[in-house]
């Protein structure tokens, strides 16, 4: 069943493109988690079926931030994100998903947030705040316990936050905001038939982009 | 006024400054402050600014706070509207020590006593009172407030006001308003200058209104009519506005009875479990579900002909006069005439009854209204009546005109042919009586008529004046024209005049009045026609049989012929059950009235609803043959009709059959006439009537034998009645849409009440012209608008389809990567694998199997496999929290899982490096961002015991030698193995086996390094990768892995390749050959979801290894002999597991389980219930032994697990072989079992879900897990007698098993059911590892040792602190009763087919073993061949045991000089596959010496029931020289 995947590279070569490609980077800039101090995050990126990530990493785990004194309620990581993909089919578009984590009052790690969002599909820059949530223990006595032991209820795959799936059985609370900004850069969507920019938009600042996409 | 206030401001502040100038930004802010309150202040107040300046002019002053405090005294005596500003300024700006406060606060009170309108302003104030607490701290010190004021210096009293009583009662009028209780007139309800309509009256639907008691209709009308647009909520009739009462009469829902109210027992609700429907198992009928036969009776009693070739004139006649008396007692019996009459009389009275009750007072609407109605309906029934009258008449002639025809012939030929007689018997009746009915009744008639006709008359004459009217007018304009055209121009006058000749009218012409004499005369010629004259008496026919028929010897010679001739002929009816012919009746001659009897019933045992019923009608004619007279359809009976209930029908039939006869007979088909010149034609068929019943029989309790309804049409019907809109007025069935309009129009159904809307929309429907219906309705008719491509590009594009059928999850493509975007890029080739499965999965693939019976079933396991993978799909979208969410567990007190609060506590005590440290669990992975090769298995060789020697002989032959012939010869003579001992080579070949082992898994070999002895220790650790399929690491892709670890054993053998011995001293080349002893298979889901594997398992072994010997007397390692005393073979230690180690995930079994449990049981509630709580209290105790007590059946139903056990006869074939010895037999029983075959792929099976088939499904399908081959030998073990259970446990390798425990002779021993082998309770190398369960047909027992080891555990079950019993004293056994059939029926083996079976399967193999050495000749060796074919009956016979080690011998002696190496391979026979996959693993065909020869000899073993063993004896043979 793995015949069909050497194809597309050969065919972009001659003339018309098979696949179109996604360069994303950017950075997870800052999360505002009031009350909470000393926290990392993960990211991850989820995709469809048709979707092959070409060059960058997948997945990141970013250095421990404190709060500064200026602006309490910002923790900066400013953790770059550079990832290209390729894909055949806009379905299943990718989602960067975040996980934050820190220590809680007796030293122990736990999370602090998930949350996920898509790629924006339009070339340029965009920036993102994920609204962060973290699942809830099903029992006080389970929450007690959990805060006490600082073994608290995670998603068995922080993967699941993607996904509409299964989410009914679960009850989350929420907590916090991620910022994430994204440049985003396309190369022949447009060609294989995937008009993703509004009709009207005027950027002429986009062209030189796609003219160096193309030399690339 | 500012400036004023401005001024002052400045010069407080000045002041204040003055006094403390430290804080002045502060200072400055509140006097801002002050200033926007002023404003305020003044805004609110302007319309007292009169006021206002009045204050002003008492403004003092700052400085001189006491002064303006003196005057504030002064003013507040006088003035007490409210403070001024400069006061307000003041009371806030300064310090008020409590006793001044208390005097704002008297202050406040008066201010809010006096003047509201100050409440605005004084909240302000209170606002401000916070920033002047501040600016009190700022002016501290001051003592400006030293001033003996009390709080009544600023208290004025008042008395209360109080409005008097009739004061009130005037102004509560103006605002209240008591609505009053009388009705209020209509005029008023209803808008000026209009009547009040009724509805109702009009005849339009108003429905029930709700009831509601008159004067709270006539209140609220009232109070509605105070409003100004009140009128609006009056209808028309002046009543208000409703609904229609919504409460339905009767109520929908059953009435609750609670049992305090002691309701009459009758009424009490019962609840009943559902039944089992039998027919659940869908895709074919096994023999569990065997139903039939039901049973149809047929009984045909007779035939009877309405026409027949030889029929003679006569008896044509005679035929016609017999169906004309048949229906004249067919109407007799009816008697319209009688009926309709009658309801004319009925008609006539009600006319008279209403004209006359009018005649008393003002006549009623209605009666007026129904008056014509009626008229209009006497005048249908007249027409009728006398239409029948007429027939009745007409008939009547007819019977006696036939009659006195078949007289005249009778006379004319001068014989009689049948017996028919008419009698024509009078009535006599009164005459007077008579003739005045009939005068009254024409008199009535003719009355009526004269109505008709002057109604007639009037409407005709009204037509005529007004035609006259016009004809006059337009004749005047005429004229007045043409006076007109005569002046004018002569040139036009001619053609003006042709048109008006054109346009001439013909003057009208008045009707004529008729004359009630012509009515007369009509009235009675009528009469006259179609009635008995009065005083006439009736007459009514009888019809009898009793004529004498003229015998033969009087006939003439061409009525002797046909006479000669009938009885010639004779009829039969043949049945034809789906249009196959099932019976039919005896031959019978047909009587000289063409009567046949049969009166035969026949049974008809079906198994199907039956689709047609056909009987057809054979004639025979003497010698000459059968004709098919004619095919009759029967309908099939309802399900209602019973045999005994049945009644007789009678079914026509005609034929199309030409027949000219030479003889008196008409013939059929052929004209002929009565006349005697031949005119008057007339051509009859042969047509006839069949009398038969059909009917369901009757089994013997009762029962009606009927298929199952379910069978029938498939729902049809039923989807019928859902639709049928006219169900809901209690008829049904009806589909003649322009009937039921005419009905509905007849029955004149009110329009427009709710009750009827849905028939009055299909009758409009069916009235509005549109009368076809659509047949078919489709849903989301706009879905075509949003389809994006059109539906032929979808299905033909290769990208949508492969999109698609990932998106299915189908297998093939269910984790397909990057789907091109290109349609050109995608190969037909992926789909062909797909297609081919899709087209074959019907179509039995012979090849494979060999066997018919083996096809169908695998074809039926992989439909089952398909349906349960499909559940499996649904379930897995079945999330549970635990799927999603990590969460500790709530951490308990007293059981053994960490937590903080209990034991976990103590854990902190606990010394950081224990004297004896636990095992860690190393950390699980979750199966997430894995990937190829991320993943390694880890087999750990450790060692191995007894493994087989090669026999000395072999060593001898070894060498080459040049007396070898006639020493080996005479050695074949003495075949002891001890004699080789001696001889000198055997000292010099000392080593007695080199085996080593190797590991393949997902086709990576690995081999450890060679080792020597018959106990070899290796201890080597064997890494292999791991390739999840597709790549997919996901729990359930895991889970479903098939592929096997192989452990083969092999003994490397080294032979000298020197062929000269001259070389022999210049250098050593040895050739390696690797003989195959023996191996351990492994599924990896085993080793997944066990995380590890530790243990000594048995080496599957064959029987007999050519030159090798299971060496036992050489016994140099015999320590471990005590311990293996029980048991033979040889024994393999491993360690296997993977790395990181994987969190097998909740089996979906068991959410499968749950999910399944939840519906879909025959189950008492109380017992699952009871089952959960059992499972639930052990669980919680041993969390890690399962505990079992239901399971779930083929089609999918919880089912409780004693049910089946129950002991059941094994075949009696294997019992007979062995009479007397019960041990014997009951090894022989095993291993029947383990012969059964394993599911091809049950690893995949297993996981997904366990079902448990019957012992008779088993046996039928031939197929099954170790639960049912458990379930059986536990069967077969009870009906022998023995006392067993069936251990639910965990073995190794197969992971959670079953088992069967007996007790023999006080000593328990378990049976492992899929192989056959018994093991004691001691013995060490038993495979079952854990003890968890033991179910009986009647109980369950759970494990509530500390051990569950087998050699640990006391197997007494009688003790309740060492097993928990499911029934008990509390929870008696109910007595459930088993899902296992009464008794086993076993099919004899088929010889003959096993011995094909045994030539093609030797076939197949020879050809594999040629294609796997594509580049050697493969050569076989016929003496070998049939020497070995000879041997395998006899392994058979023994079981694979103790076979006297005398094969090589036996070779020997018939080839002469060959080193022979070979093995026999015993397998239980499924399919050819794994036969090959056995041969192929054993490595026979790799060997390459040049010279080689080959033999394979196949035995096949056929046991009862189709159960087949086979052995495979291959050996490899090379020449010695």
């Amino acid at each position: 069943m793995v015949t069909g995947q050497a194809a597309p590279g050969a065919m972009a070569a001659a003339g018309s493109p098979s696949v179109f490609l996604l360069a994303v980077n950017g950075q997870i800039e800052s999360g505002q988690f009031p009350g909470f101090d000393d926290l990392y995050c993960k990211f991850c990126f989820v995709y469809g079926q048709d979707w092959v990530p070409t060059a960058g990493l997948e997945e990141g785990i970013s250095q421990i931030t404190s709060k500064s004194d200026v602006s309490p309620t910002t923790l900066v990581w400013n953790f770059p994100i550079d990832i290209t993909f390729k894909s055949t089919n806009p379905s299943g578009w990718p989602q960067i998903v975040v996980s934050v984590y820190g220590p809680d009052f007796f030293g122990n790690d736990v999370v602090r947030g998930y949350g996920a969002v898509h790629v924006p599909f339009t070339p340029g820059r965009h920036t993102r705040t994920i609204a962060m949530f973290v699942p809830e223990s099903t029992s006080r006595l389970q929450k007690f316990t959990s805060w006490f032991t600082g073994r608290r209820p995670e998603f068995t795959d922080p993967r699941v936050v993607a996904q509409g799936e299964g989410r009914e059985v679960t009850r989350v609370r929420s907590q916090g905001f991620v910022t994430i900004s994204f440049n985003v850069v396309t190369k022949d969507m447009k060609k294989l038939g995937y008009d993703v920019s509004p009709g009207d938009m005027q950027n002429p600042s986009l062209v030189p982009v796609m003219e160096g996409i193309h030399k690339y | 006024m500012r400036e004023k206030l401005k001024a002052a401001r400045s010069k407080a502040e000045i002041t204040l400054l003055q006094e403390d100038p430290s804080p002045r930004p502060r200072r400055l802010k509140s006097i801002r402050e002050r200033k926007t309150e002023v404003k305020l202040d003044k805004a609110s107040d302007n319309d007292k600014f009169g006021e206002m300046q009045e204050d002003e002019s008492h403004l003092p002053p700052k400085i001189k706070f006491r002064d303006s405090v003196k005057k504030l005294r002064q003013k507040s005596t006088f003035q007490n509207d409210f403070p001024s500003t400069e006061e307000a300024y003041n009371f806030f700006t300064f310090n008020f020590d409590p006793e001044p406060k208390s005097i704002k606060a008297g202050s406040r009170k008066r201010n809010e006593l006096n003047e509201e309108e100050e409440t605005e302003e004084d909240c302000v104030e209170t606002h401000e009172e916070d920033e002047m607490d501040e600016d009190v701290c700022l002016v501290k010190g001051d003592d400006l407030f030293v001033i003996g004021q009390a709080a009544e210096d600023f208290l004025v009293v008042k008395p209360a006001d109080c409005e008097s009583y009739s004061e009130q009662l005037k102004k509560e009028k103006e605002f209240l308003f008591t609505p009053s209780m009388l009705a209020v007139p209509t005029s008023e309800k209803m808008p000026g200058n209009m009547q009040p309509r009724y509805l109702e009256d009009e005849g339009l639907y108003t429905g029930e209104r709700p009831f509601v008691s008159q004067s709270n209709q006539n209140i609220l009308e009232n109070r509605i009519l105070r409003q100004e647009q009140g009128k609006e909520w009056f209808g028309d009739d002046g009543k208000i506005l409703a609904l229609p009462n919504p409460i339905k009469q009767s109520s929908t829902r059953p009435p609750v009875f609670s049992l305090e109210e002691g309701i009459a027992p009758e009424l009490e609700t019962v609840y009943r479990k559902a039944i089992k429907i039998t027919a659940a198992n869908q895709y074919l009928v096994g023999p569990g579900d065997y139903q039939g036969p039901f049973q149809l009776d047929i009984d045909i009693s007779g035939l009877i002909f309405t026409h027949h070739p030889c029929f003679s004139r006569e008896h044509v006649l005679a035929a016609k006069l017999a169906q004309l008396y048949d229906q004249y007692l067919a109407r007799k019996q009816k008697n319209l005439t009688k009926l309709l009459t009658d309801k004319l009389h009925a008609l006539r009275n009600a006319v008279q009854y209403s004209i006359d009750s009018g005649g008393d007072g003002v006549p009623r609407p209605v009666a007026q209204q129904s008056i014509p109605e009626y008229k209009i309906e006497i005048r249908q029934t007249r027409r009728l009546r006398d239409a029948e009258q007429e027939k009745d008449r007409m008939l009547l002639k007819t019977i006696i005109k036939v009659w006195k025809q078949i007289k005249s012939l009778r006379d004319f030929q001068k014989f009689t042919n049948t017996p028919m007689k008419l009698y024509l018997r009078k009535e006599e009746v009164d005459q007077k009586l008579d003739e005045k009915a009939y005068e009254a009744e024409i008199q009535a008639e003719i009355n009526e008529l004269l109505e008709e006709c002057m109604e007639e008359y009037e409407k005709k004459m009204e037509e005529y004046k007004t035609e006259l009217q016009e004809w006059k007018s337009w004749k005047k304009t005429q004229k007045s024209k043409k006076k007109k055209k005569k002046k004018g121009i002569h040139e036009e006058e001619e053609s003006v005049e042709d048109c008006d000749l054109g346009e001439e009218r013909v003057k009208p012409i008045p009707p004529k009045m008729v004359s009630s004499l012509e009515i007369e005369q009509q009235v009675r010629e009528k009469a006259d026609n179609c009635r008995r004259k009065p005083g006439v008496p009736a007459l009514i026919p009888e019809l009898v049989l009793s004529g004498s028929v003229t015998p033969t010897e009087l006939c003439p010679r061409a009525e002797v012929l046909r006479r000669e001739d009938v009885k010639k002929r004779s009829a039969f009816i043949k049945v034809l059950f789906n249009s196959k012919e099932v019976s039919r009746t005896v031959t019978r001659p047909i009587s000289s009235d063409f009567r046949v009897h049969f009166g035969q019933i026949f049974n008809l045992q079906i198994f199907n609803w039956p689709e047609s019923l056909k009987l057809q009608i054979y004639e025979t004619m003497g010698m000459s043959g059968t004709t098919l007279l004619a095919e009759v359809f029967i309908p099939v009976p309802e399900t209602t009709v019973l045999t005994g209930s049945a009644p007789m029908e009678e079914i026509e039939f005609s034929s199309n059959q030409r027949v000219m006869l030479d003889h008196e007979g008409v013939g059929s088909g052929a004209s002929f006439s009565f006349e005697a010149d031949g005119s008057n034609k007339m051509t009859l068929m042969t047509s006839g009537k069949v009398s038969n019943s059909v009917s369901w029989a009757v089994g013997e309790k009762g029962i009606p034998l009927i298929p199952p309804a379910s069978q029938q049409n498939t729902g049809i019907p039923s989807a019928l009645k859902n639709i049928d809109a006219i169900a809901s007025i209690g008829t049904s069935g009806l589909t003649d849409m322009k009937k039921l309009a005419k009905w509905a129009a007849e029955a004149k159904l009110d329009p427009n009440d709710p009750n009827n809307a849905a028939l009055m929309q299909l009758v409009m429907v069916a009235t509005s012209g549109e009368a076809h219906i659509p047949d078919f309705f489709r849903l989301e008719q706009l879905q075509q608008e949003f389809n994006f491509v059109s539906d032929e590009e979808f299905s033909r594009s290769k990208r949508f389809r492969l999109l698609q059928l990932r998106s299915g999850e189908v297998a093939e493509f269910r984790n397909y990567k990057q789907v091109p975007l290109h349609e050109r890029e995608i190969s037909e080739k992926i789909f062909q694998d797909y297609e081919k499965r899709l087209k074959e999965r019907d179509v039995i693939d012979r090849k494979n199997y060999l066997d018919a019976h083996r096809a169908v079933v695998a074809n039926y396991l992989q439909k089952v496999r398909e349906s349960v993978i499909n559940r499996f799909l649904i379930a897995r979208r079945h999330f549970l929290l635990s799927d999603l969410v990590n969460e500790e567990e709530i951490p308990s007190l007293g059981s053994e899982s960490p937590g903080i609060l209990g034991l976990g506590l103590f854990k902190l005590a606990e010394p950081k490096r224990p004297l004896k440290p636990r095992r860690k669990e190393r950390k699980k992975v979750t199966a997430q961002n894995l990937s190829d090769g991320d993943i390694k298995l880890l087999v750990n060789v450790v060692r191995a015991y007894d493994i087989p020697v090669r026999k000395p002989v072999l060593s001898k032959l070894q060498q080459p030698s040049k007396s070898s012939r006639s020493f080996n010869e005479m050695f074949a003579a003495s075949p002891s193995a001890q004699s080789a001992t001696d001889s000198p080579d055997w000292a010099f070949n000392q080593v007695l086996v080199r085996p080593f082992v190797e590991v393949s898994f997902q086709r990576t070999v690995c081999r450890t390094t060679t080792a020597e002895g018959p106990n070899p220790n290796w201890n080597e650790e064997l890494e292999l990768p791991f390739r999840a399929p597709n790549g997919d690491y996901s729990t359930h892709s895991l889970q479903s892995v098939k592929d096997e670890v192989f452990i083969n054993v092999f003994d490397e053998v080294l032979h000298d390749a020197v062929e000269d011995d001259l070389e022999r001293g210049s250098g050593i080349r040895t050739r390696v050959e690797r003989h195959w002893l023996g191996c351990v298979k492994m599924p990896f889901t085993t080793i997944y979801f066990q995380a590890r594997i530790d243990g000594t398992f048995k080496v599957d072994i064959p029987p007999v290894l050519l030159g090798y010997s299971k060496d036992k007397n050489l016994g140099i390692e015999r320590g471990y002999d005590s311990v293996r005393n029980l048991s033979e073979g040889s024994y393999i230690t491993l360690f296997i597991t993977i790395e990181p180690q994987l969190i097998p995930g909740e089996s979906v079994r068991e959410k499968m389980n749950e999910m399944l449990k939840k519906f879909d049981t025959q189950e008492d509630e109380k017992l699952l219930q009871a089952a959960a709580k059992y499972e639930a209290e052990c669980t919680s105790k041993f969390p890690s032994r399962q505990c079992l007590t239901t399971v779930i059946d083929l089609n999918g139903k919880t089912v409780f697990i004693t049910r089946y056990i129950k002991p059941l006869n094994p075949p009696q074939e294997l019992l007979d072989a062995i009479p007397n010895s019960s041990q014997t037999a009951a090894e022989l029983v095993a291993r029947y079992v383990s012969l059964i075959p394993f599911l091809p792929d049950s690893v995949s099976f297993a996981g997904i879900c366990d079902l448990w088939s019957t012992s008779d499904q088993f046996l039928y399908l031939l197929a099954g897990d170790e639960e049912e081959h458990a379930v059986l030998l536990c069967n077969y073990f009870l009906g022998m007698g023995k006392k067993a259970w069936l251990i639910i446990g965990n073995a190794i390798p197969e992971g959670s098993t079953a088992y069967v425990l007996t007790l023999e002779q006080s000593q328990y021993v378990i049976w492992n059911p899929s192989t056959g082998c018994f093991y004691g309770q001691y013995d060490t190398f038993c495979p079952l590892q854990n003890v968890y369960c033991l179910i009986s047909c009647d109980n369950i027992w759970f494990n509530m040792q500390e051990y569950d080891s087998p050699v640990r555990i006391n197997f007494d079950i009688s003790k309740p602190k060492l097993w928990k019993s499911f029934f008990s004293r509390s929870l008696p056994y109910p007595g459930l009763c088993s899902v296992q059939p009464e008794e086993l029926v076993y099919q004899h083996s088929d010889k003959a087919a096993a011995v094909e079976l045994q030539g093609r399967i030797e076939k197949i193999l020879k050809d594999k073993i040629m294609e796997w050495r594509p580049r050697h000749l493969t050569r076989w060796n016929r003496y070998c061949t049939s020497t070995l074919r000879n041997f395998l009956p006899l392994l058979e016979q023994n079981q694979g045991k103790d076979v006297e080690d005398d094969h090589q011998a036996e070779l020997q002696k018939q080839l002469g000089d060959y080193r022979v190496s070979g093995f026999p391979i015993h397998m239980p026979f499924s399919e050819v596959r794994p036969l090959i996959e056995a041969v192929h693993s054993t490595g026979v065909h790799t060997i390459d010496v040049f010279n080689v020869e080959f033999a394979l000899a196949v035995y096949i073993h056929a046991y009862p029931q189709n159960v087949l063993s086979v052995w495979i004896y291959v050996a490899s043979l090379v020449r010695n020289r």
